[in-house]
């Protein structure tokens, strides 16, 4: 059973068509690049597949469950990154664990146990203490991680979750997350516009003007080195 | 525990915690109603003289009057900051968080309601105790009995800032509109003089106080103050709740409202 299952999805804002017959599938363990440049409709599709929108045609499955007609059994199976920041800043990170936890339902000691066991998953087990304010991008970043798998979901969405963060941070949070795919068997979306996050045994999507123009493996759709100069020639606007 | 009951006490938890860690918004919400009562109640009293009306048995001091609509006042400027602090929250993004939750969007949404009531309930209460010190006493029981009463004019007026808060995509915007709601209700209303009074100097004035559900939370806290029941103002609170949390939850549907259309 696929992990995400997106079928024939649209989406307009009034006459503006944002997403058009999208359509792709994520397996479990499978790191899944969902690459565009702005405007690509990234955004409007994450918020399709997080039910802050609903779309009018196509259909989103998180393993299996229907996201409109079992909205929270899906909204159960997925943790979300999004692109701007959601951590509440005056809250610990044990608190801000805690906080997320209990919206998923999990007693006080089953979050605490799940807090431990993700910070330790993300190398933050010593700031558990510490206030979100007092992290660093890369750390709350992480933090942010560690929250979204907080129920154990088997599908994490990021969107663009690496956006202000330096070389290294960056390089960091994406070594984690393919870390996550590959030893925990999670199913990852991962939107982006950085090709140099995608390794190359990573399957890549590439969205553009609100369609799929290519889905394959990162090593199959362009030679090593060479995924940025095919994005780019594949995403290039006509000049006028 | 129900995943519903947790995903509550974690909402009420946090706005609890907010609410201690923010003591600065605490006391500016008291000085409002306060200037309000030392100073400009005070600088009044000679010039409005009130006849005995419903609840009041008595003569009473134009300090006594306005206690019940600045208690409003409070749930007022409470309810409104609350959604500011939606859309703020939505704009920044925590909001998706919450409604990313695998529970029923009118469940979070009328957690995150109660929670801003609560707070504001305490809020009020601290208004009253430093009227008692100042001089102002209520009949014990009345501190007791204006509870309920507070909760449901309370959850009536954050209904109407949950609406505003679904209808508005902008921050700036919400600034304007709270002027625009703010004043007119409040002002509008029997917070700060009768009705009788109103029809005075104008009986259209008098009848659209009459037609303001703000002007039914003030009376239903004076009444419960005074250990009554006003029946009338408990409709209409409570139909202005049912009709204002109908339009938010609407506005939040992610199939219908505003949460659709894009952010520019």
């Amino acid at each position: 059973m696929d992990a995400l299952d997106v079928a024939d999805l649209s989406f307009r804002y009034g006459r503006k068509e944002a997403l058009k017959g999208v359509s792709f599938h994520v397996a479990p363990g499978e790191f899944c690049a969902l690459l565009g440049p702005n405007g690509a409709g990234k955004s409007t599709l994450f918020a399709l597949l997080t039910r802050l929108f609903v779309a009018r045609q196509g259909r989103i499955a998180v393993m299996g469950q229907d996201l409109q007609a079992a909205p929270r059994a899906a909204l159960a199976r997925m943790g979300v990154v999004f692109q701007q920041m959601t951590l509440d800043l005056d809250l610990s990170v044990a608190r801000n664990l805690a906080y997320f936890g209990a919206l998923h339902g999990l007693s006080r000691r089953e979050a605490a146990l799940r807090a431990s066991e993700v910070l330790e998953r993300l190398d933050m087990a010593e700031r558990a203490g510490e206030k979100a304010r007092d992290l660093n991008g890369g750390h709350r970043r992480r933090l942010e991680i560690a929250r979204a798998l907080m129920h154990r979901p088997r599908l994490l969405l990021l969107d663009e979750p690496t956006v202000g963060l330096d070389a290294r941070s960056r390089a960091a949070i994406t070594a984690h997350v393919h870390g996550l795919a590959r030893d925990d068997g999670l199913a990852v979306l991962w939107a982006t516009h950085l090709v140099d996050e995608v390794t190359p045994s990573d399957t890549v999507l590439i969205l553009h003007q609100g369609q799929i123009l290519q889905r394959g493996r990162a090593q199959d759709i362009a030679p090593e080195h060479g995924l940025a100069a095919h994005f780019m020639a594949l995403t290039e606007e006509p000049t006028a | 525990m129900s995943p519903y009951l947790r995903a509550m006490t974690a909402i009420l938890g946090r706005e609890a915690l907010r609410f201690l860690t923010q003591r600065e918004r605490f006391l500016a919400a008291l000085v409002r109603p306060l200037v309000w009562l030392l100073v400009f109640a005070a600088g009044f009293r000679a010039a409005l003289g009130l006849s005995i009306i419903p609840p009041y048995q008595t003569y009473i001091t134009y300090e006594v009057y306005i206690v019940p609509g600045l208690v409003a006042m409070i749930l007022l400027f409470n309810a409104m900051q609350s959604a500011l602090s939606l859309v703020y929250d939505r704009e920044m993004g925590s909001m998706r968080l919450l409604l990313t939750a695998p529970l029923p969007r009118w469940w979070l949404l009328f957690c995150k309601l109660l929670a801003g009531v609560l707070v504001s309930i305490l809020q009020a209460y601290a208004f009253l105790a430093i009227a008692y010190f100042y001089g102002i006493r209520l009949p014990p029981m009345g501190y007791v009995w204006v509870l309920p009463a507070l909760l449901i004019a309370g959850m009536m007026l954050g209904a109407v800032g949950l609406f505003l808060a679904s209808t508005i995509r902008q921050l700036e915007n919400f600034a304007g509109v709270m002027n625009f709601v703010i004043f007119p209700v409040f002002f509008l209303s029997t917070a700060l003089y009768p009705l009788w009074r109103m029809a005075e100097s104008s009986t259209l004035l008098r009848d659209i106080c009459a037609w303001n559900p703000f002007t039914h939370a003030v009376e239903l806290i004076r009444f419960a103050l005074y250990l009554r029941l006003n029946l009338e103002a408990l409709g209409w609170v409570a139909l202005t709740f049912a009709v204002f949390m109908g339009l938010a939850l609407w506005g939040f549907d992610p199939a219908r409202g505003m949460m659709n259309r894009k952010t520019r």
